[in-house]
């Protein structure tokens, strides 16, 4: 074996790394899907995350910002965000176009705890921009379908036209190994096959769910966790096993900013990934 | 430990030949009680005979606005220019506590480059104290210092007694060793444990820092946050002055014309208004309550976990600072359940009246 030296952090953990916006198109009206790829390959392949994490990325004379990452460890090369148009850095990227240069740098963060889950059922619930991170750990899933037992995605939006993918995830439905309910708030279109109501109505449609074996990943509107919270408790699944991904102001991504401590922990290095049992223990989570 | 003794009409002329390479930083007096660190070019300007400066030396490692990369779209060139040979002299051992609660802080898990770099390239030669009635730092267990310096020199009327601390320190006192005398007295030695007794009892004020991470978990709830909350102006000098804050923010700088940008750091403090605002328009801590909450957690609670001592090294600055009397003292002593003589206080009498 030939040993290799394996730099854990580069020499200045600050500096992006130029990059390449492969493909956009608009999600919603104020989403926007990024492909992304940075320039020099070496570093492209040596940008190793996991589901959950995060990247930092930035916008000539605009700024900095943390984004989730979208796309899955499991098929490499590519790095997919979802971006929802909210302040300076993300209204410049909106005006960026296909083959535009930004700057990118990480991936920063915790990771959603994929080891420990295998063998267990997994119940994803998402709301809005919630997709963002978890469509992730749910490309994992299904990349690596047989380490996992019942894979459950119930995902609510307030209209049609605001579900994110909406078109990824009619085409997941096909799967017979995904058991994925789709619903919207209101059907303004009267064109929605799927279920009109909040995203708790799904849970009756899951059936006997085994608590004990089972893992619940949720993101959504901060409205969503208390209403998706109380569901999940409801099933006795353990404080422990119910996991969520926080959204906070970040500058660094490496701990030294400060702006996203809570308590005494950083989100950018102990989180963004959260357990219930972390939220109720260590106030201002949620 | 090396310790050698130097003769007070030497100082200069010590100081003359270790600067030559280096820029001298050292404490000045501006007006009847405010000093501050400044680059020395005339010695005569140095003025040991101070408490504490306005702000700590942090701002000699990382400036309150520096550039940390010229970047074009095709590349970000990290900008280094705020480091060069620095030597501080007269640094108490507060301020030295503070640098090495820094060292880990901006080493935990990722190297930050901006201050790893600044202090590869200080010298710190502290200096001995003596206590005002402000000064905390025999409760914080800094009013010592066993690291973090190059050479310390203890005041003893007309000689210092100078301990070497670091091999670049011994590197400095070799570049004139005939000024220095290798050969301490018995009766340096008692002048310098006098002086340390005397010191000692010279505080006026303590604080049970010990009994504080357990306060701040029980008493998170209490109303005593809310009076802190309605009084606090959240103008920022808190953080300003302490030595340990550490926060920034980080401004892409276009340049005009030229399709490429500064991006540049500068301090930042939790009690500002937006400081946990996100796009979009929520603020995680809207409240000021919320704010102070976070300051205080960091410096009575949560460094005692993660680095074993208080972010708090005891130099006083936030009491001569904020203008509505919140600071590590009244807070500490309010948690503690003590009334405590404050603007805060006398404000809730006045509106309960």
């Amino acid at each position: 074996m030939n040993g290799e030296n394996k730099i854990k952090a580069p020499l200045n953990p600050f500096q992006p790394e130029p990059a390449r916006i492969v493909r956009t198109y608009p999600l919603t009206d104020d989403v926007k899907f990024f492909q992304i790829r940075i320039v020099d390959m070496n570093k492209a392949l040596s940008f190793q995350y996991q589901t959950g994490q995060f990247a930092m990325i930035s916008v000539l004379g605009a700024g900095e910002a943390p984004f989730s990452i979208s796309s899955t460890p499991s098929r490499p090369g590519l790095l997919e965000f979802c971006i929802r148009k909210a302040g300076t850095v993300t209204n410049a990227l909106f005006q960026m176009k296909e083959n535009d240069l930004i700057g990118l740098r990480g991936p920063y963060g915790n990771t959603f705890p994929v080891k420990k889950m295998k063998g267990k059922d997994i119940m994803i619930v998402m709301g809005g921009l919630g997709a963002a991170p978890l469509r992730s750990v749910l490309l994992y899933l299904l990349d690596n379908r047989d380490q996992f037992g019942r894979v459950m995605l119930l995902h609510g939006a307030k209209r049609p036209t605001e579900m994110l993918l909406r078109e990824e995830f009619f085409s997941l439905k096909e799967r017979e190994d995904l058991e994925c309910y789709l619903t919207v708030d209101e059907d303004d279109t009267g064109e929605w096959p799927e279920d009109v109501g909040l995203v708790t109505q799904l849970f009756k449609k899951l059936g006997t769910i085994n608590p004990e074996n089972t893992f619940s990943l949720v993101c959504g509107p901060p409205i969503m966790y208390k209403f998706v919270l109380e569901e999940i408790l409801k099933l006795d699944i353990p404080k422990d096993q119910i996991l969520m991904t926080l959204e906070r102001r970040m500058k660094c991504g490496v701990g030294k900013c400060g702006h996203c401590a809570i308590d005494y922990i950083y989100t950018c290095l102990d989180g963004p990934v959260f357990t219930y049992w972390d939220v109720i223990h260590m106030r201002e989570l949620i | 430990m090396k310790i050698v003794k130097l003769k007070k009409s030497n100082l200069f002329l010590f100081l003359e030949i270790i600067s030559k390479e280096a820029d001298l930083w050292a404490p000045v007096k501006k007006s009847p009680d405010k000093h501050i660190f400044e680059v020395i070019e005339d010695f005569s300007k140095i003025n040991l005979d101070y408490t504490r400066t306005i702000l700590p030396p942090k701002k000699i490692m990382l400036p309150a606005n520096f550039n940390m990369f010229r970047a074009s779209s095709t590349e970000y060139t990290p900008d280094f220019s705020h480091v060069n040979k620095k030597i501080i002299f007269g640094i108490h051992p507060c301020d030295i506590h503070a640098l090495v609660t820094m060292d880990k802080f901006y080493s935990h898990e990722y190297n930050d480059p901006y201050y790893q770099r600044a202090r590869d390239n200080t010298l710190i030669l502290g200096h001995s104290c003596w206590p005002d009635e402000y000064c905390l730092c025999k409760s914080t267990h800094t009013h010592v210092v066993e690291e973090g310096y190059d050479l310390f020199f203890t005041d003893l009327e007309d000689t210092y007694v100078v301990w070497i601390g670091s091999s670049r320190g011994d590197d400095l006192i070799r570049l004139k060793p005939e000024l220095f005398d290798e050969d301490l007295t018995d009766k340096d030695i008692q002048k310098f444990s006098k002086r340390r007794e005397e010191r000692d009892k010279a505080f006026a004020k303590d604080i049970n820092f010990e009994a504080m991470p357990d306060l701040m978990e029980l008493k998170y709830q209490s109303p005593l946050w809310d009076k802190l909350g309605e009084a606090c102006l959240a103008c920022g000098s808190c953080s300003n002055v302490c030595p340990t804050c550490n926060c920034y923010n980080v401004e892409d700088k276009p340049i005009l014309g030229k399709n490429c940008s500064n991006i540049s750091r500068c301090w930042d403090s939790c009690t500002l208004e937006n400081y946990s605002g996100v796009a979009g328009g929520e603020n995680f801590r809207e409240k000021r309550s919320d704010r102070l909450k976070l300051f205080y957690t960091h410096k009575l609670q949560s460094y005692i976990s993660k680095y074993g001592k208080p972010a708090c090294v005891g130099c006083g600055r936030c009491i001569v600072t904020c203008p509505v009397d919140i600071n590590v003292y009244t807070v500490s002593k309010s948690l503690d359940g003590e009334e405590v003589d404050t603007f805060w206080n006398r404000l809730s009498k006045e509106v309960t009246k």
